[in-house]
């Protein structure tokens, strides 16, 4: 990211410690609060969608004070938002910047798409095995069957 | 194989599935051995089958075990909203091996996880039903004598047909050559093609059934179920592609035979009954010996 750009996501506003989350398609920018659970979040959280972006015409952008997330979590983020880039904030400094990653594996947040799993029967927490990262493919671990990207939904 | 859980036939390596294979063999040469008089097998069926839930609990009653269970869900506490989970956890304590049957796809797997004993999955929804794989390996074995390098047919609905799905995966680990024989709206689902292929093993797809008779040593049969087709003409317009009548197999090898998973219904002429070629009961026999060996090498008792 360009310093000038930095600087204008600096501008809307910025946090001490924690972590950003830019580059979010709009659509998407809520579908990213519910996979973290940041509804529920106590500290300052900033929220901006439908900001002009060189890169993708409209994005959004997440700033989540004091909150720095383990790698599990935020890989979930590449389900919905793979263009997403993460920024990791020490003392108002940019101390990390990254990509985000499709992991090998996806529990709990994704519901199988198969209305005959198990999973959507009983209380059973879902798990899958990600099986294409390019067309995103996950294999339920308990029905077997294949939730793709066009049917992929997110548990309540 | 001592404890472990056998819910996707592949679960189990080649090498167990030969084991089993050859366990099976011995029962069939001695059915009735007491060698489980110290253990409780519990058959857990949530939907009924009683086809299946006889078999497995006369192999057991073969083998000396005390079985017990349920069969079908609305005589048990599941009726009462009970979780399988809780089911499952409450019916380990009284057993050391669970046969179940589930409606839902996955539940077999679920329970395995949960069982403090394993877990044999008799069918679960659509999905996975290894003991009827294992027989159907068994049934080819017999009568080629080997399960090495053979033509195997595979005719019918092989999109839905979960048995054709496991057995052919199954046989992946044989150097088979697969010949399937479908309508275009039935075919071979990708991801099974793509595993044929990653062992550089040969399928060949037709719509034509009789071209393919010559050319093979198991012909596989499958019911087309209406419900698959969006629109009941083009179910009319295959279904009757799809039979096989016994004047078809006058240019059959003199090895061929004929399974089929059962029940049949018109997909096969009762005129075919009586071809020596004709395997489909005795295969469902077959079924008695191959859960006494899963019993048996599950439990322990043999190795
Ligand atoms: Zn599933």
């Amino acid at each position: 990211m360009e310093k000038e750009e930095l600087r204008k996501e600096l501008k809307v506003s910025a946090i001490e410690n924690g972590t950003v989350i830019d580059h979010i398609p709009s659509r998407s920018v809520f579908q990213v609060i519910k996979i973290l659970n940041l509804s529920e979040y106590q500290n300052q959280l900033l929220i901006a969608t439908n900001l002009d972006s060189n890169k993708m015409g409209k994005k959004g952008i997440i700033k989540v004070s004091n909150k720095f997330f383990k790698s599990d979590d935020i890989n979930k983020i590449a389900l919905v938002a793979p263009s997403a880039t993460l920024i990791i904030i020490k003392n108002f400094q940019v101390t990390e910047k990254r990509n985000v990653e499709i992991p090998d594996y996806v529990e709990k947040i994704v519901k199988c798409f198969n209305p005959n799993c198990i999973t959507n029967n009983e209380d059973i927490l879902s798990k899958f095995t990600v099986i294409d990262k390019k067309e995103l493919k996950l294999r339920c671990h308990y029905c077997e069957k294949i939730t793709a990207k066009d049917n992929i939904s997110f548990r309540e | 194989m001592k404890n472990k859980s056998l819910v996707s036939i592949n679960d189990f390596t080649r090498d167990e599935h030969v084991r089993i294979l050859e366990l099976a063999n011995i029962f069939e040469k001695h059915p009735t051995q007491r060698i489980l008089e110290d253990f409780v097998v519990a058959t857990l069926f949530f939907e009924p089958s009683t086809r299946t839930r006889l078999s497995f609990e006369s192999a057991a009653t073969r083998l000396g075990a005390q079985v017990i269970g349920f069969s079908d869900a609305s005589s048990s506490s599941v009726q009462k909203g009970e979780s399988l989970r809780d089911t499952i956890l409450t019916v380990s304590n009284y057993c050391d091996i669970i046969v179940m049957r589930h409606p839902k796809e996955g539940s077999a797997r679920f329970a395995s996880e949960v069982a403090k004993v394993p877990v044999i999955n008799a069918g679960d929804g659509a999905n996975q039903h290894p003991t009827q794989t294992l027989l159907d390996m068994y049934s080819i074995r017999k009568t080629q004598g080997t399960l090495d390098k053979l033509n195997i047919a595979f005719v019918g609905d092989l999109k839905y047909g979960r048995t054709v799905h496991s057995l052919v995966m199954a046989l992946c680990n044989f150097n088979t050559t697969f010949h399937l024989i479908s309508p275009l709206e039935l075919k071979l689902p990708s991801a099974v093609k793509i595993h044929i292929k990653e062992k550089n093993l040969t399928y060949h797809q037709y719509t034509d059934l009789q071209e393919v008779i010559p050319k093979v040593d198991i012909l596989y049969m499958t019911r087309i179920q209406k419900e698959r087709f969006s629109d009941p003409l083009d179910y009319e317009k295959v279904k009757s592609a799809y039979v096989l009548r016994n004047s078809m197999l006058d240019v059959s090898k003199p090895n061929l035979k004929i399974l089929h998973p059962l029940p049949r219904v018109n997909e096969i002429t009762t005129d075919v009954d009586d071809n020596p070629k004709a395997y489909y009961f005795t295969q469902a026999l077959n079924g008695v010996f191959i859960r006494q060996a899963l019993l048996a090498a599950i439990l322990g008792v043999v190795d």
